[in-house]
C-alpha cells in the first residue's frame, strides 16, 4: 500500500509524488485531498442531521457549536470539494486534451495546490462562526476571534489559489495547445475548464478585496461594513455576491463539462451539438454576471433593482436549458449503457432540472420573499451541489479510474453507492425544500416542535444517512479497488467499442 | 471516431431552437407574472398604519404609533392594513411573519419597509430569518391579532 497504488501504471514513494510538478501528480494530489474534505464536509453534515432529527439539544449541546459545524461545513464543501476536484480533473486532463507535455507553468501548478493545505488548516482550526457568507456587521463586531480571523485568512489563501490555477488553465488552453488543434476542436471538458477560469479571473478579485475590508474593519482600522463607524453592510453582500454568483457557475460548469465528455460515450452517438454546446458555455459565463443581487431582494433593494436582477437571472436559464437539451438529444436513439459513470450521469442531469425549477422560483420576486433564508433555498442549492455537482463528479471519478490506477472498481458496490446517493438526495433535499414552503429558517440549532416540522427534519436525517452509507460503499471500492481490483481493459474498459481516451496522442504517465 | 465533435446538421437544429423558444416563452410568462405581483404588493397604502421594528440580538421591539412600546410581542387589529420600519441596532436580522408571507431585513443604518393587511385573528409566530448568532434560533415573537 505504500507505494500509492492510485497510481498503479508506475508505482513510486508518495513523496515522489507529492514533491512532484508533474500535472498527473499534482491532479491525482487535487483529487485525493477534495475527496478527503468531501468526506470530513459530509462528516459536518451528518451531524447537523443528527442533531435536527428530534426538537431540542440532542448531541450538540452548544448553538454556537452548531454555528461552526454549518460554517465549516459550506466552506469545505464549496472551497475544498467542489473546486480542487475540478482543478484536479483539470490537471489531469487538459494537457492531455490540448496535446501539451504539462500544464503551462508546472511550479506554479504545484504551488497552487500547496496553498490548499495551510488554507484549510486555517479554516478547520479556526472554525469560525461566521456562515459561508460571513455577512458583516455579525462578522466584524460579533464574531469572535481568532477564528473569525483565520476564515478571512483561510479563504484569502483559497482564493489566491484558485486565481493561480486559473490563470495556468487559460494559458495552457490558449498558448500550450497543439497548433494542429482548433479551438473549437478542443473537448468539452476544456472549453468547461476555459470558461470558469476566465469567470474565476474576472470574480474572484473582488471577494479578495472584500476579505481584506472585512479584516481591517474587525481590527477597527476601517468601517467599510460597519454603520457604527458609517459604513454599509449591503455594500459587502454586493461584492460578496458579485463574486459568488459567477462562482456557483464556476462549481456547475466543470460538472457539465465531464457530462459532455460522458454522454456521447456512453450513448454511442456522437454530441448532438458541440457549437450549441460551447454558444450556451459563453453566454452563461456572460450572463452569470448579471444576476449577483437575487441573493439580496429581500435587503430592501427598489423595485427596479430587483426587476433588473430577476431578468438578469432568468437570462442564464436558456443557456442552462441548452446543456440539457444537446444531452438527452445525444442519448436519444442512441444505445445507452448504463454503466457506473453513465448513471451518476444521467441522475445528476434529473436533479439538475429539480434544482433550475427551484432556482427560478427563488428568482421571481414575489416568490423570494417566501423561501429566501428559509430551508427551501438549502434544499435547492444542495440540490445543484449535491443532487447534480457531486453526482457527475462521483461518476467521472468512475470514469477516470482505469486511467489512474490501470484496475477497474467493483460494478455492484458502485451502483450500490450511485442508488444510495441519488435516492438519499432526493429524500434529503426534497424534505428541505418543503420545510423551508413550511417557513423553517436555515441555520437554526433548533425549530418548534410541530408534528409537520419534525416529520420532515427526521424523513431528512433518514435521506442524509443514506448517502452517507453510499459514501462508504464508494470509499471500500475506492480503496479495494485501486488496490486489488481486477486490471482493466485500457484500450475499452467500459466496453462502449470506443477507444478509451482516443484524442490521447501520449502517454500521460511517462 | 472523434465522437466528441461529431455535428448534427439541418433539421436538428430547428427543433433545438423551437426548445430554446420554449424556454424563453416560460421564463418571459414567469418574469411577467412576478413583475404584475410584485409591483401590487410594492406600494404601502394610505392607510397603512406605521409600527416600529427594531431588531437587536436577541429579541423584537415593536413601536406604535402613540408611543406604546412592546417587547417580544405585538397585538395588532384584525382588518387594518400596517406598514413596518425595520432597523436593527446591532447585526442583520430578518422580520418575518410566516403566516403573513412577510420578510424584510433589518439592517442597522437602514429602515426597511414592508406591509400587509392583519385580515385573519389569531396569535402567529414572528421569527428571525437571516442568522444573527448564538440565540438567532430562539428570536422570536408573537403577532396578535385580535378584534
Amino acid at each position: 500500500m505504500t507505494s500509492m497504488v492510485l497510481e498503479i501504471r508506475r508505482p513510486r514513494q508518495l513523496w515522489q509524488i507529492l514533491f512532484s510538478t508533474h500535472h498527473t501528480d499534482v491532479a491525482l494530489l487535487y483529487i485525493v485531498t477534495s475527496f478527503v474534505f468531501l468526506f470530513m464536509g459530509g462528516a459536518l453534515a451528518l451531524l447537523m442531521r443528527t442533531e435536527l432529527f428530534t426538537p431540542g439539544p440532542t448531541i450538540i449541546q452548544d448553538p454556537s457549536e452548531f454555528a461552526r459545524i454549518f460554517t465549516v461545513h459550506g466552506t469545505t464543501m464549496l472551497f475544498l470539494w467542489a473546486i480542487p476536484f475540478a482543478a484536479g480533473v483539470g490537471n489531469y486532463l487538459v494537457p492531455i486534451m490540448v496535446r501539451y507535455k504539462d500544464m503551462a507553468f508546472p511550479k506554479l501548478n504545484a504551488v497552487a495546490y500547496w496553498m490548499i493545505p495551510p488554507g484549510a488548516a486555517l479554516v478547520w482550526l479556526g472554525f469560525a462562526d461566521i456562515g459561508w457568507t460571513a455577512y458583516p456587521p455579525y462578522s466584524i463586531i460579533s464574531a469572535a476571534g481568532p477564528a473569525a480571523d483565520m476564515w478571512i485568512f483561510g479563504l484569502k489563501i483559497l482564493g489566491l489559489s484558485s486565481i493561480l490555477a486559473s490563470i495556468n488553465f487559460v494559458v495552457t488552453i490558449i498558448k500550450c495547445k497543439h497548433p494542429d488543434l482548433p479551438l473549437m476542436k478542443i473537448p468539452m471538458f476544456v472549453w468547461s475548464m476555459l470558461i470558469i477560469s476566465f469567470m474565476t479571473l474576472a470574480a474572484m478579485p473582488t471577494f479578495a478585496a472584500s476579505l481584506i475590508m472585512l479584516y481591517t474593519d474587525r481590527l477597527g482600522l476601517s468601517g467599510f461594513f460597519n454603520p457604527a463607524m458609517g459604513g454599509d453592510p449591503i455594500a459587502y453582500q454586493h461584492l460578496f455576491w458579485f463574486t459568488f454568483h459567477p462562482e456557483v457557475y464556476i462549481f456547475l460548469l466543470p460538472a457539465i463539462g465531464m457530462a459532455y465528455e460522458l454522454v456521447p460515450r456512453f450513448s454511442r452517438k456522437p454530441l448532438f451539438s458541440y457549437t450549441s454546446g460551447v454558444i450556451a458555455f459563453t453566454l452563461l459565463m456572460v450572463t452569470s454576471f448579471a444576476a449577483w443581487a437575487h441573493h439580496m431582494y429581500a435587503t430592501g433593494l427598489d423595485f427596479a433593482t430587483k426587476t433588473v436582477f430577476m431578468i438578469g437571472t432568468f437570462a442564464a436559464v436558456p443557456f442552462s436549458a441548452m446543456h440539457i437539451f444537446n444531452w438527452l438529444a445525444t442519448m436519444w436513439g442512441g444505445r445507452i449503457k448504463l454503466a457506473t459513470p453513465m448513471k451518476f450521469v444521467v441522475g445528476g442531469i434529473m436533479l439538475f432540472f429539480a434544482s433550475g425549477a427551484g432556482g427560478a422560483v427563488n428568482t421571481a420576486m414575489p416568490l423570494d420573499f417566501i423561501t429566501h433564508d428559509t430551508y427551501f433555498v438549502v434544499g435547492h442549492f444542495h440540490m445543484m451541489l449535491m443532487g447534480t455537482i457531486t453526482l457527475i463528479f462521483f461518476g467521472f471519478a468512475y470514469y477516470l479510474f482505469p486511467l489512474i490506477t490501470g484496475r477497474m472498481y467493483h460494478e455492484r458496490l458502485a451502483s450500490v453507492h450511485f442508488w444510495l446517493t441519488f435516492i438519499g438526495a432526493i429524500i434529503v433535499f426534497g424534505a428541505q425544500h418543503q420545510l423551508g414552503l413550511l417557513g423553517m429558517p436555515r441555520r437554526v440549532f433548533d425549530y418548534t416542535p410541530l408534528p409537520d416540522l419534525i416529520a420532515l427534519n427526521q424523513l431528512a436525517t433518514i435521506g442524509a444517512f443514506l448517502i452517507g452509507a453510499g459514501m462508504i460503499a464508494f470509499l471500500i471500492n475506492m480503496l479495494r479497488s485501486s488496490a486489488k481490483g481486477k486490471p482493466a481493459k485500457m484500450e475499452d474498459p467500459f466496453e462502449i467499442g470506443e477507444q478509451y481516451f482516443d484524442y490521447r496522442r501520449r502517454e500521460p504517465h511517462t | 471516431m472523434s465522437s466528441h465533435t461529431g455535428e448534427r446538421k439541418g433539421s436538428h437544429y430547428t427543433l433545438e431552437w423551437l426548445y430554446v423558444a420554449a424556454v424563453i416563452a416560460l421564463l418571459g410568462w414567469a418574469s411577467v407574472d412576478a413583475w404584475i405581483v410584485e409591483k401590487n404588493i410594492d406600494e404601502i397604502p394610505e392607510s397603512a398604519i406605521t409600527i416600529k421594528v427594531v431588531a437587536q440580538q436577541w429579541f423584537w421591539t415593536f413601536e406604535h404609533p402613540d408611543g406604546k412600546k412592546e417587547v417580544g410581542e405585538l397585538h395588532l387589529k384584525v382588518g387594518q392594513a400596517y406598514r413596518f420600519e425595520i432597523t436593527s441596532k446591532d447585526v442583520i436580522h430578518s422580520f418575518n411573519v410566516p403566516f403573513y408571507l412577510s420578510l424584510m431585513d433589518a439592517v442597522p443604518g437602514r429602515i426597511n419597509k414592508t406591509w400587509f393587511v392583519a385580515d385573519a385573528p389569531g396569535e402567529f409566530l414572528i421569527q428571525c430569518r437571516e442568522y444573527c448568532g448564538l440565540l438567532h434560533y430562539q428570536m422570536r415573537a408573537t403577532l396578535y391579532v385580535e378584534a
